[in-house]
């Protein structure tokens, strides 16, 4: 199946995205994985970059194309993006673990160190999350950034979070 | 029976937009609303919208209409709620029922920003309490926090039923699935992945067969369909729901131009059957104007674009803007709605507008 689909991106189609970095680049630390793929009319990412590594240009369908070596994962696209489509990977984050940032728009918000389950692009739950850090200020505008510990292999995989224990989202 | 330069029906994004307009060029304005709050669907929208800055975007479109309603205080435009336009007579006359009263008002211009009504879907059970549209079902969840149900089948997959279902998640509800009948998805796909990444299927080429229940909602059939949208037998399958939400999209809210005399065409890009207007928004019946949805189902932020062009096109008309100006205005105007309608999502809807005003000039 592909995105218009069944809204689940196959891999050869994200890879084909101007907004995702190469895998080459993922190996060298915090980078932003912008998931947006049909030329719609949006470009707050482009202006949320301090570092101008996102550019849309004049027309504002075109898709966000990534210049993937003046982007240092900050992480302020985030919650920039209406379709809450930006992430960041940072493959670098330890010997065993890739750092998630993704947006989180649901309450309540996990905690510092909690540990949530870590879903994939279906909803389904792939591993265990560690809850490294929650960014909700004022300019976020009520969309946090949770920023999530998974294994390696999960990096480019887990893109969102359930609270465990009966905490319900919602 | 008072006397005013404009009255605009309807106090939703594109009445509010043109009353902010026409009001700072010094027309005098009264808009009327039959709610009790202005705002239109804007106060039900709590999600981030699309564009560029110039379009607010990155903004709630609940924060959008706080801001409209500021803008619409400073322009000195008059506000009316509870006040149901029910007639429109002789072009220039509408009688208001307001707060249980009957009242006239003869107007130099009229705008008319009725918005949309939603489209039904019939099914076997599809009168079960229950079934509802999506509109109700934002106004329970994001207005008054009313959650409708617990398990939602979500009926069509267009941006208002990824949003909506997106919206129900939020709110603590659990949604079943999203059914579309054609093979692809309507809306975007940054809607629809954000619901996917939270576990709710989307179905395509699905559609419900039947809603089942003794006195309300309790299980959903649903049934694969074909190329030609024929339903597969042996391919039903149940789920437990408790409310099924109709998505299925809008259709201008006109009758106040139909019965005002005004010419109508049937254009499906924009909705179906709705008034035709000139690049002024001005309808075949002079001094009568349309924005916003009533003039082709789009998004709020046309919407907004839409009520601003009308608002300084009548204030021109009526001689508080002169041409250089207006022309100047609507000249940004046109250019901020051309990007919204940009792209693969909004050709068809441009290519319809411009016939539309391309008839108009006949």
């Amino acid at each position: 199946m592909t995105l218009i689909n069944d809204g689940v991106f196959d891999n050869k189609e994200l890879e084909k995205l101007p907004g995702v970095p190469s895998k080459k680049r993922l190996q060298k630390g915090p980078v932003v994985v912008i998931e947006c793929a049909q030329k719609i009319p949006c470009n707050p990412c482009e202006e949320a970059c301090h570092k101008k590594a996102i550019k849309i240009g004049d027309s504002i369908i075109d898709l966000p194309v990534l210049n993937s070596e003046l982007c240092n994962g900050c992480g302020l696209c985030i919650a920039s993006c209406p379709g809450q489509a930006i992430f960041v990977v940072d493959m670098t984050y330890s010997d065993t673990e890739a750092a998630v940032q993704l947006p989180f728009e649901f309450l309540p918000r996990p905690e510092q160190n909690e540990i949530v389950d870590g879903l994939n692009r279906s909803g389904q739950i792939v591993c265990d999350a560690k809850v490294l850090k929650v960014l909700n200020p004022k300019s976020f505008d009520r969309t946090a950034v949770i920023t999530i510990a998974v294994p390696k292999k999960f990096g480019m995989e887990v893109r969102n979070i359930k609270l465990k224990n009966g905490r319900k989202n919602g | 029976m008072r006397e005013i330069d404009l009255a605009i029906v309807g106090a939703g994004p594109a009445g509010l937009s043109a009353a902010i307009e026409a009001a700072k060029a010094g027309v005098e304005v009264v808009v009327f609303d039959e709610n009790q709050k202005a705002g239109g669907q804007l106060f039900k929208q709590i999600h981030k919208f699309f564009g560029s800055k110039a379009h607010q975007a990155g903004v709630r479109g609940i924060d959008i209409a706080n801001n409209l309603l500021e803008e619409v205080e400073k322009s000195g435009a008059e506000v009316l709620l509870d006040a149901v336009v029910w007639g429109t007579f002789k072009t220039d006359t509408l009688c208001v029922t307001q707060n249980g009263k009957n009242v006239m008002f003869r107007a130099k211009k009229i705008l008319l920003a009725t918005g949309a009504t939603e489209n039904v879907l019939a099914f076997p059970g599809w009168t079960l309490a229950g079934v509802m549209g999506a509109g109700a079902i934002q106004t329970m969840i994001n207005v008054h926090r009313v959650l409708p149900g617990k398990r939602v089948l979500m009926i069509g997959s267009g941006n208002v039923g990824l949003i909506v279902s997106y919206q129900l998640l939020q709110a603590g509800a659990e949604v079943k699935a999203i059914v579309e009948a054609l093979p692809t998805i309507g809306g975007y796909a940054v809607h629809a992945s954000k619901i996917t990444r939270c576990g709710v299927p989307i179905l395509t080429s699905t559609t419900i067969k039947q809603a089942i229940g003794k006195e309300k909602v309790e299980k959903a059939v649903l049934i694969k369909l074909d190329k030609n949208l024929k339903q597969i037998e042996g391919t039903e399958q149940q789920l437990n729901v408790d409310v099924i939400c109709l998505a299925i999209g809008l259709s201008p809210l006109s009758e106040l131009a139909w019965m005002a005399g005004c010419e109508f065409a049937d254009v499906q890009e924009l909705g179906g059957f709705l008034p035709i207007h000139n690049d002024d928004m001005e309808t075949t019946v002079s001094g009568i104007y349309v924005a916003g949805d009533i003039a082709g189902i789009e998004e709020a932020s046309t919407a907004i674009e839409e009520g601003r062009l009308a608002g300084i096109a009548i204030a021109e008309s009526l001689g508080f803007l002169n041409a250089d100006e207006a022309k100047e205005k609507k000249r940004s105007i046109l250019d901020r709605s051309e990007q919204l309608r940009a792209g693969p999502f909004g050709l068809s809807r441009r290519q319809a507008k411009e016939q539309l005003i391309r008839r108009s000039l006949k």
